[in-house]
């Protein structure tokens, strides 16, 4: 794979050479794992071992959980109690899995902020990327089914609200809200189809984890240089790279250690921390929760949702043109769905030839910009709806979408890269060399002494 | 003798159903000092019993615990009651029992597999859960972080509501309201339950007013959260074998790209 040309696996014993005329399933596994890899790749290059981790954390916990779950709405808040307090190690399970999902977005942000600043998404990596952004829809479907299962207040509430944003879509949003909730209103009939779903979806994802596998195996990996490994010949190959295995697992594995030791400390000392206190007090459709917030790896699309609301010039032009069909509600789903769209189609709005973000000095401001933004955004969805923070949602909304449609389009052409190492090995030498030179200074006496 | 006792204290205190929703802003909240808080905090076993007593003879008037078993008193990291005393706490508690012969079901005393009984009435909310519901504290500006470094959370809550009367109240719309300064709004429809002195504490601590919110703030802590040891406990194994094992990996990881790294060096530029 990968087209960089490297070492295959060759059976050599009679039953290996058996089963790989019949089933080469040990070549592909060791062609997976020796797969050539830049050398010099950086920290940010972790996450995927993270995202792995945490998918198969998720499952693990969740099954273990399934098993002494109940989705009934008069059934689901006690059992997740008798979870709590009589399922052996429950207590443990359910906060692993409750902060799991912490763990996978922050993860998952991570590699997508990576993914942007050194041009991962731009040819050929463009499926990779897509089948990352559908593996990131689908996480935010389980991960808000999830939430609804233990059937508190904001699950409730928050059931309500998300699934009530397809009723605003024209003609048929009434009867696509019937169809999600299986009836007039979050009930029975929603918990378990919820419930079935956030078992299932994970499948789906871990299904589309093979496939982003398989195809930025196929391209091979980018680096923070942005250029690629030569691959005219083995040799030089050899020079840019090093197997996955044992070096890349390696490192993965301390940076993994690190980031669990960061988890368990949340998992035990503060596993509430993170989450609403409101679902600790059980469903009622009667009594509508003050402030009604998602979980907050949610938040900077929920700002964007509530950011475009009837009083924007462009909502009310939009409504004034479309006759009132697209109203403001719809507006903001449009948005909200629309800001995951745009970064979906980055590696076709970003006009710039040059992959890194290192070597781009306009792109890297307007980068960090972006990250800021992020957390503003996360920070203004958090807020209640009033005040300032309609403004400040919809400032950082704007952004967010001329980031896209605008900025990654126009810097393309305005912009003059840097120059760029010609090979991998060089940057990574000039990183070794560089930082012994530093050494040697610090080293030498001064004259002082 | 419970249920006398529960209707003398709702006709004295004059309680009416009412909600206890946060809503509108916040009130004061006292940081109180726990001993369960931060990462090493346990639970306080007498402070536990103390809260228990309080809860059975003041707030189990009104309130229930339908989440609890009363099993778990006797288990490690809790009040710690022997288990025949268990038996017998259990024994002044009635519950409904759906198949007492009688065909409608009926009330007989509690066993210590049952759970605790369910509030009384409609307006009082059950308490099991309370002290993690009400851990609301996102502040200062809504980072949260009062609650990351103060370890303020629902005890603290509930001790500084049941001290923040002040001894104002109104009628509202048919309903007596008290004035109180933590409670969201400023006004709660649960009269004031402690004057001083309401319970006679066998361990000889004296029983004040604080004293009382701050033990049955514990004791509700606990309701909530009856793991908190033992998953303290995990957390605390969980990062020290992690830890190591960290230490051991970015070793071998240095070890295992220093011949990669030395070849780097040693390869002139181009």
């Amino acid at each position: 794979m990968s087209g960089i040309p490297h070492d295959h696996y060759e059976p050599t014993s009679r039953s290996e050479k058996w089963l790989h005329s019949r089933l080469p399933v040990v070549g592909l596994m060791y062609d997976t794992i020796m797969i050539p890899t830049p050398k010099n790749l950086n920290w940010m290059w972790i996450w995927g071992i993270v995202l792995t981790v945490a998918l198969v954390l998720q499952i693990v916990t969740g099954i273990v959980l399934a098993m002494h779950y109940t989705p009934h709405v008069d059934l689901a808040f006690a059992s997740v109690e008798h979870i709590m307090r009589n399922v052996n190690g429950g207590h443990m399970l359910r906060y692993l899995h409750q902060n799991g999902a912490s763990l996978f977005f922050v993860a998952v942000y991570a590699h997508i902020f990576r993914s942007l600043y050194y041009g991962s998404y731009k040819s050929p990596r463009e499926i990779t990327w897509i089948i990352g952004i559908l593996i990131y829809l689908c996480m935010m479907g389980t991960a808000f089914m999830g939430y609804v299962l233990p059937w508190g207040q904001m699950s409730f509430w928050g059931a309500t609200v998300i699934t009530g944003l397809f009723g605003a879509i024209p003609f048929v949003g009434d009867s696509i809200l019937v169809w999600l909730q299986g009836g007039p209103a979050v009930d029975n009939a929603t918990l378990q189809r919820f419930f079935s779903l956030h078992y299932l979806l994970p499948f789906v994802i871990a299904g589309l984890t093979v496939v982003h596998i398989w195809a930025f195996h196929t391209t091979g990996n980018n680096n923070p240089t942005g250029v690629e490994v030569r691959r005219t010949s083995k040799d030089e190959a050899e020079r840019d790279t090093v197997p996955f295995w044992p070096y890349f697992v390696m490192k993965d594995l301390f940076a993994l250690g690190v980031i669990l030791v960061v988890f368990f400390a949340i998992v035990g000392f503060m596993p509430n921390y993170l989450g609403h206190p409101d679902n600790y007090i059980e469903a009622n459709p009667l009594v509508t929760p003050a402030h009604i917030v998602p979980e907050w790896y949610f938040l900077p699309f929920y700002a964007i949702l509530r950011a475009f609301d009837a009083e924007v010039w462009l909502v009310m032009l939009v409504d004034w043109i479309t006759f009132g069909i697209i109203d403001a509600k719809f507006f903001g789903v449009l948005a909200m769905f629309g800001a995951i769209v745009v970064m979906a189609l980055a590696p076709w709005l970003d006009t710039s030839s040059v992959r890194s973000g290192r070597y781009r000095p306009m792109f890297k401001w307007w980068f960090a910009l972006f990250v800021v933004n992020f957390f503003v955004l996360m920070w203004a969805g958090a807020m209640p709806a009033e005040g300032i923070y309609p403004y400040i949602a919809l400032i950082g909304s704007t952004y967010w979408f001329a980031y896209f449609l605008v900025i990654l389009p126009l810097l393309g052409v305005i912009e003059k890269p840097l120059p760029q190492p010609a090979t991998i090995e060089d940057d990574f030498r000039a990183k070794y060399v560089e930082r012994d030179d530093d050494d040697d200074a610090v080293a030498v006496p001064t004259p002082a002494e | 003798m419970l249920r006398n006792l529960t209707l003398s204290v709702i006709a004295a205190l004059g309680l009416t159903a009412g909600g206890a929703m946060a809503a509108g802003e916040a009130g004061q909240v006292t940081d109180y000092d726990f001993s369960f808080e931060g990462p090493f905090g346990t639970y306080d076993q007498m402070q536990l019993q103390r809260g228990m007593q309080v809860f059975t003879e003041i707030c189990a008037a009104c309130h229930g615990l339908r989440y609890v078993p009363f099993r778990t008193l006797s288990d490690p990291g809790g009040p710690g009651l022997p288990d025949d005393q268990v038996r017998a706490y259990a024994e002044m508690f009635e519950v409904y029992d759906p198949e007492l012969d009688d065909g409608f079901g009926g009330f007989r005393p509690a066993t210590p597999v049952d759970h605790y009984p369910e509030s009384q009435f409609e307006g009082a909310p059950d308490l099991s859960l309370m002290a993690k519901a009400r851990a609301g504290f996102s502040g200062p500006y809504g980072t949260g972080l009062a609650q990351l470094f103060k370890g303020m959370g629902g005890p603290e809550y509930i001790a500084s509501y049941l001290t923040g009367y002040t001894g104002e109240d109104k009628m509202e719309a048919g309903t007596l309201l008290y004035e109180n300064v933590t409670y969201p709004g400023g006004w709660t429809q649960m009269a004031p339950v402690f004057y001083g002195d309401d319970v006679l504490y066998e361990d000889g601590t004296e029983a004040t007013i604080e004293q009382q919110a701050v033990d049955v703030a514990a004791f509700l802590m606990w309701t909530a959260e009856p793991k908190m040891m033992a998953r303290k406990q995990t957390g605390f194994a969980a990062v020290i074998f992690l830890g190591v094992l960290t230490v051991l990996l970015y070793l071998t990881n240095k070890r295992l790209w220093a011949p990669i790294k030395a070849r780097a060096k040693e390869t002139p530029a181009e």
